[in-house]
């Protein structure tokens, strides 16, 4: 293996290993200058590195970009590498888009048919390659725990785009951003409807919102439900889980309802797909006697979830949460690099 | 290897070189010894009882080996499957080392991740790393926890 990973205590953790995972908050592997500022983090891998105050410091940190209030061209001459080994439309544009908008640059790779991993290099090589190029990687990868494993390799800072069914953490930031533009976090009633064994984003903005003392309330088709382990943190989190067989039981009740696709590209066959797919979709009948502030949110791309008419409601905010990638994603190009 | 004893069956001889490893949960006993990478074809000359009776915990296993005695990162592998389990180093027929196991507070390369979509089940250069929690065995890669039947994953 390469370098030893930093690892965080975690409360109650045995201190001879010095806890489990990547400290947002620690600094770099030994022999690099640490970052600068009050609040820094290095790698930004997994929404279990996070405590509720780095989450809070990020989405206030978006706010000031999103309002214009920064220095202008303050990555002015740094440089991310974009690693996308799977599709990704939004996740990679905004990261695009948010590095050029700091007056810095990007390369990227499209995929593993574009890059030496056709070849049979190993990730961890491509890693410490890339990390000779560029100033931070940016990284989505099909394999669960790829960044993590990213992060060790690296001697730049890793920021994960998605690694499998594991963990999207940029996606979680822009999802709780576009709830807090609108109300709290804390407190609300928090709907998960579709795919949440397979759906990361699910996965992490749950763990997320564990932190903010929601009441969470899943709706998955039968086989889908949300992985055993991530329910058990959930509880262990104090978070109050309540499972519903259909949205009707429960969307009135809902401040926010997160809705996500069947992910096709991680059923072993397509039968398997087609006996689950269109189980569930959003339409505006639906949305007779909701909350009147009801969010109704999606990462996007959808495929028939939700009814295109909805997107004529208020409730609709999945467009302006994409469009919210840009500042969030600002804000973490600019935490790990600043 | 072993004697006639005249009460009622066979017992196991003193070893003169190796380790003893005392108080294994019931029924675990092959299975530490898989851990320890010891099977039919290796050259060591072992004794295995199973279903010992113990003053103390009821019902025990017992496994002496001749001539190796056991490194600590053996000894605490040990602990995930026999935690109460004792250690005595032998040497000339006399114990001089006793120790308890410890489970430790990570295991690389000991459990391999049953999560096939997991980075550490690739050609990667990266040993499975899991974290030993009241709740089981979690993978420090892709999360994934094991609960039970810690034997059946063990490398």
């Amino acid at each position: 293996m390469g370098s030893e990973p930093v690892f965080r205590r975690e409360e109650g953790f045995c201190p001879c290993h010095g806890g489990r995972r990547n400290d947002p908050g620690a600094g770099p592997p030994a022999g690099q200058k640490t970052p600068e500022g009050s609040h820094t983090m290095y790698h930004i891998i997994s929404i279990h590195d996070f405590e509720k105050n780095d989450l809070d410091h990020l989405l206030d940190r978006a706010k000031e970009f999103d309002t214009g209030n920064y220095r202008s061209r303050v990555l002015d001459g740094k440089l991310a590498a974009l690693l996308f080994f799977e599709p990704s439309t939004r996740t990679r544009m905004s990261f695009a888009t948010a590095m050029a908008r700091l007056g810095g640059n990007s390369i990227s790779v499209d995929s593993v048919e574009a890059s030496s991993i056709a070849k049979g290099e190993t990730l961890a090589d491509t890693i410490r390659v890339v990390s000779g190029y560029a100033d931070a990687i940016v990284l989505r990868h099909p394999k669960e725990g790829a960044a993590r494993l990213a992060s060790e390799f690296a001697t730049v800072p890793v920021i994960n785009a998605g690694d499998g069914a594991g963990q999207h953490p940029s996606q979680t930031l822009l999802d709780l951003y576009t709830i807090r533009q609108s109300m709290p976090i804390e407190g609300l009633d928090v709907g998960l409807l579709g795919d949440l064994r397979y759906g990361r984003t699910a996965h992490s903005l749950a763990l997320a919102l564990s932190l903010y003392g929601v009441t969470l309330h899943t709706i998955a088709p039968g086989g889908l439900e949300m992985p055993a382990n991530i329910a058990l943190e959930l509880r262990e989190h104090g978070v109050e889980v309540v499972e519903h067989a259909d949205v009707e039981e429960v969307i009135r009740e809902l401040d926010v309802l997160y809705v996500t696709r069947i992910q096709r590209e991680r059923f072993p066959d397509s039968a398997s797909y087609y006996n689950v797919a269109s189980s569930y979709r959003i339409t505006p009948e639906q949305l007779s006697g909701v909350r009147e502030d009801l969010m109704i949110l999606h990462p996007l791309p959808r495929a028939g979830e939700i009814d295109p008419a909805v997107d004529r409601t208020p409730h609709a905010r999945y467009f302006e949460q994409a469009r919210n990638g840009v500042p969030v994603r600002m804000a973490l190009l600019h935490e790990v690099m600043k | 290897m072993s004697r006639k004893d005249p009460s009622g069956g066979l017992v196991i001889s003193p070893i003169k070189n190796g380790t003893v490893i005392d108080h294994i949960t019931a029924g675990e006993a092959l299975n530490v010894l898989r851990i320890l990478g010891i099977t039919g074809s290796t050259q060591e000359c072992l004794s295995i009882a199973t279903n010992v009776r113990s003053k103390r915990v009821g019902k025990k296993d017992i496994v002496k080996i001749e001539n190796r005695e056991l490194r600590t990162e053996e000894v605490d592998r040990i602990a995930l499957l026999a935690p109460h389990a004792k250690i005595n180093i032998i040497r000339d027929f006399q114990v001089v080392e006793k120790k308890g196991v410890e489970i430790p507070c990570v295991l690389r390369g000991v459990v391999k991740c049953p999560n096939p979509g997991c980075i550490t089940n690739t050609n990667e250069p990266v040993e499975s790393t899991f974290e030993v929690l009241d709740k089981g065995l979690q993978c420090l890669y892709c999360d994934w926890l094991i609960k039970n039947d810690i034997a059946s994953h063990i490398i």
